[in-house]
């Protein structure tokens, strides 16, 4: 797990000399409980997952299940292809990760480093399309892909990713390479670099941090995404974890032990991301928010 | 936000090599193919499709105005924007304001913030549909954690999804579950205040409240304003929430506005239909948008500007 560093202290309003500082005090017991809020829901579903059918419906509620019954996670798992679907979300996280951050990566090149005419209008038209809503290209997608006869197949989900799709992170690339010095590259030039080569050799392998970025967060959106693999993906063989679970909560109801079980098994592999690429996933957010 | 990035590219080379920006062209080629075919095509496709009767088996049929002026008559339709406005206007300031209470508590030097920190943005990873299905049985009426919890103050609490009166609030509340990347974004423009303000401030005797009102809040509006933007639209595509765990019910109660585009379009195949409520959707989100940044001017403060008094 790596640990997030703590903010610069200059720039940390600076604490009242005071023996007790009550405000402080009081900070850390509001955060406390706060904290313990922020965690109940999730001890909550975990502790049911694992009691027995029977231990489930209790009030008031028994957070540590007696006896536990580890035997709901096979028992859910197996009850639905999960391991396929699994397979499934990481297939197309990974086609996407390919895509998207081939064509963004370029086209936030072109539009950091190259000197182009049209440049600044077609980057105001990148920003245009962040305040877009899905659903209003929702339609005419979804009539394209079914007269291409792609419904039912994962390239509906693919294919827009290697067309820079992703607007934000055509962004969060220009951002990034803003920032990286222009006598290096215009060294390269000099010495006969092609454009190619002066992304291939020089742009990328530095800016690994993006690439990373622009990775993590597209794991994340892939493993949230949920109207589009349901439009698209009626096969259930192709099923996503995210439309696993949607059908597994239709089919087992009632059956709440199996499908809290379920639902943390889907959970898990973010979580497990999450702890080991926080650095990653704040760096993205705090992009967002302040580089606006 | 794109007239300040503008900035930097005002600067203009003399001469502009032909290599270079074909290169350029070429790069960006995919974005603008992406764009013609899966963004700016279908905005003006979904337009057209919007006076069509069209089932996608069948060729359209014209239609004129007849799908607005079904709409018109569309009691759902009128439901389903009443609900995510009402959505919109309340859990977008409940997030602004417990997610900017969090970051102000974390912006202290204290100990474990990292952990804190942790511990508030994790539930905002988590995919939406485990999410939904969690909190369907936290929510549940008998056996629920929430009426757990209230049970201990002597409140017998309602049947969250159940009761057309308690779903939308049971969905909101949800919501502020997913604070933390909001929380960041304060937490990172909070630690962008510069310390020498909070000094003069304290040099001049200002107690916690005022220095609140009259530095950290002017200095950290900026953020505000575009966290009330993105929020803005991000409620009005609100989906997997009712579907999963309500169906847009009880009586209607939970009908989002982008559920009810879906069935429209997915479940009865009126696609045109679908493309006038998605395009009415398109101008409401557009003219809310334009009203919020035409208000901000009066409450959003940017340094180096200088106001008319």
């Amino acid at each position: 797990m790596t640990p997030i560093s703590a903010p610069p202290s200059h720039k940390v309003a600076p604490a009242p000399k005071r023996p007790i500082d009550w405000a402080k005090l009081l900070a850390h017991l509001v955060l406390i409980s706060g904290s313990i809020m922020f965690l109940m829901p999730f001890v909550y579903v975990l502790s049911t997952s694992l009691k027995t059918a029977g231990d489930v419906y209790t009030f008031p509620p028994e957070f540590i299940p007696d006896p536990v019954a580890w035997e709901n996670y096979p028992d859910a798992l197996t009850a639905m292809p999960f391991d396929r679907f699994f397979l499934n979300t990481i297939m197309l996280a990974l086609g996407r990760i390919i895509g998207l951050t081939l064509s963004c990566s370029l086209a936030g090149f072109a539009f950091a480093k190259l000197r182009w005419k049209g440049r600044n209008t077609l980057f105001f038209i990148v920003l245009l399309t962040l305040m877009i809503p899905t659903e209003v290209t929702l339609i005419p997608r979804y009539i394209l892909f079914s007269k291409l006869g792609w419904v039912g197949s994962f390239a509906p989900l693919l294919v827009p990713g290697f067309f820079a799709e992703n607007a934000f992170f055509v962004f969060l690339f220009r951002q990034f390479f803003m920032t990286m010095g222009q006598d290096i590259i215009d060294a390269a030039r000099i010495d006969g670099c092609s454009f190619i080569g002066l992304f291939r050799r020089i742009i990328a392998p530095n800016a690994k941090p993006v690439f990373a970025v622009v990775a993590i967060y597209i794991i994340q959106n892939n493993w949230n995404s949920f109207l589009l693999p349901m439009i698209y993906l009626t096969d259930r063989a192709k099923y996503t974890l995210a439309l696993g679970l949607r059908l597994f909560n239709e089919q087992y109801y009632s059956q709440t032990h199996l499908l809290m079980a379920a639902s943390v098994f889907v959970v898990i592999p973010i979580v497990i991301l999450f702890f080991f690429m926080q650095r990653y996933f704040i760096q993205g957010v705090v992009f967002t928010g302040t580089k606006g | 936000m794109g007239g300040l990035l503008l900035i930097h590219d005002l600067f203009k080379p003399k001469r502009l090599s032909f290599w270079e920006s074909l290169n350029a062209w070429i790069f960006v080629a995919p974005w603008i193919l992406g764009f013609i075919l899966f963004t700016g095509g279908p905005i003006l496709a979904s337009f057209v499709i919007s006076f069509t009767e069209w089932d996608i088996v069948n060729p359209p049929v014209w239609f004129g105005l007849g799908n607005y002026e079904l709409m018109l008559r569309d009691p759902l339709f009128f439901q389903s924007l009443k609900v995510t406005t009402i959505y919109a206007l309340v859990a977008v300031p409940l997030q602004i304001v417990v997610g900017l209470f969090i970051a102000m508590l974390l912006n202290t030097k204290i100990r474990l913030i990292g952990l804190y920190r942790t511990l508030f943005y994790l539930p905002a990873v988590l995919p939406i549909v485990s999410v939904a299905v969690m909190w369907r049985w936290i929510l549940s009426r008998d056996w629920g954690l929430v009426n757990w919890f209230l049970s201990l103050f002597g409140v017998n609490g309602p049947g969250w999804l159940s009761e057309p009166e308690w779903a939308l609030p049971a969905l909101i509340l949800m919501s502020l579950w997913g604070v933390g990347s909001g929380m960041l974004i304060y937490l990172a423009g909070l630690q962008g205040i510069p310390t020498d303000l909070y000094e003069a401030a304290e040099v001049d005797g200002a107690g916690r409240w005022a220095t609140f009102i009259h530095i950290t809040l002017p200095m950290i509006s900026p953020v505000i304003l575009f966290q009330l933007v993105v929020g803005l639209i991000a409620a009005f595509q609100v989906f997997a929430q009712p579907f999963i765990m309500t169906q847009g019910g009880p009586q209607n109660s939970t009908l989002f506005y982008l559920l009810h585009l879906f069935r429209n379009a997915f479940e009865f195949f009126r696609m045109g239909y679908a493309s006038a409520l998605s395009w009415v959707l398109f101008m409401y989100i557009a003219v809310l948008t334009l009203l919020i940044f035409r208000f901000s001017a009066a409450w959003v403060f940017y340094e180096g500007e200088i106001k008319n008094e």
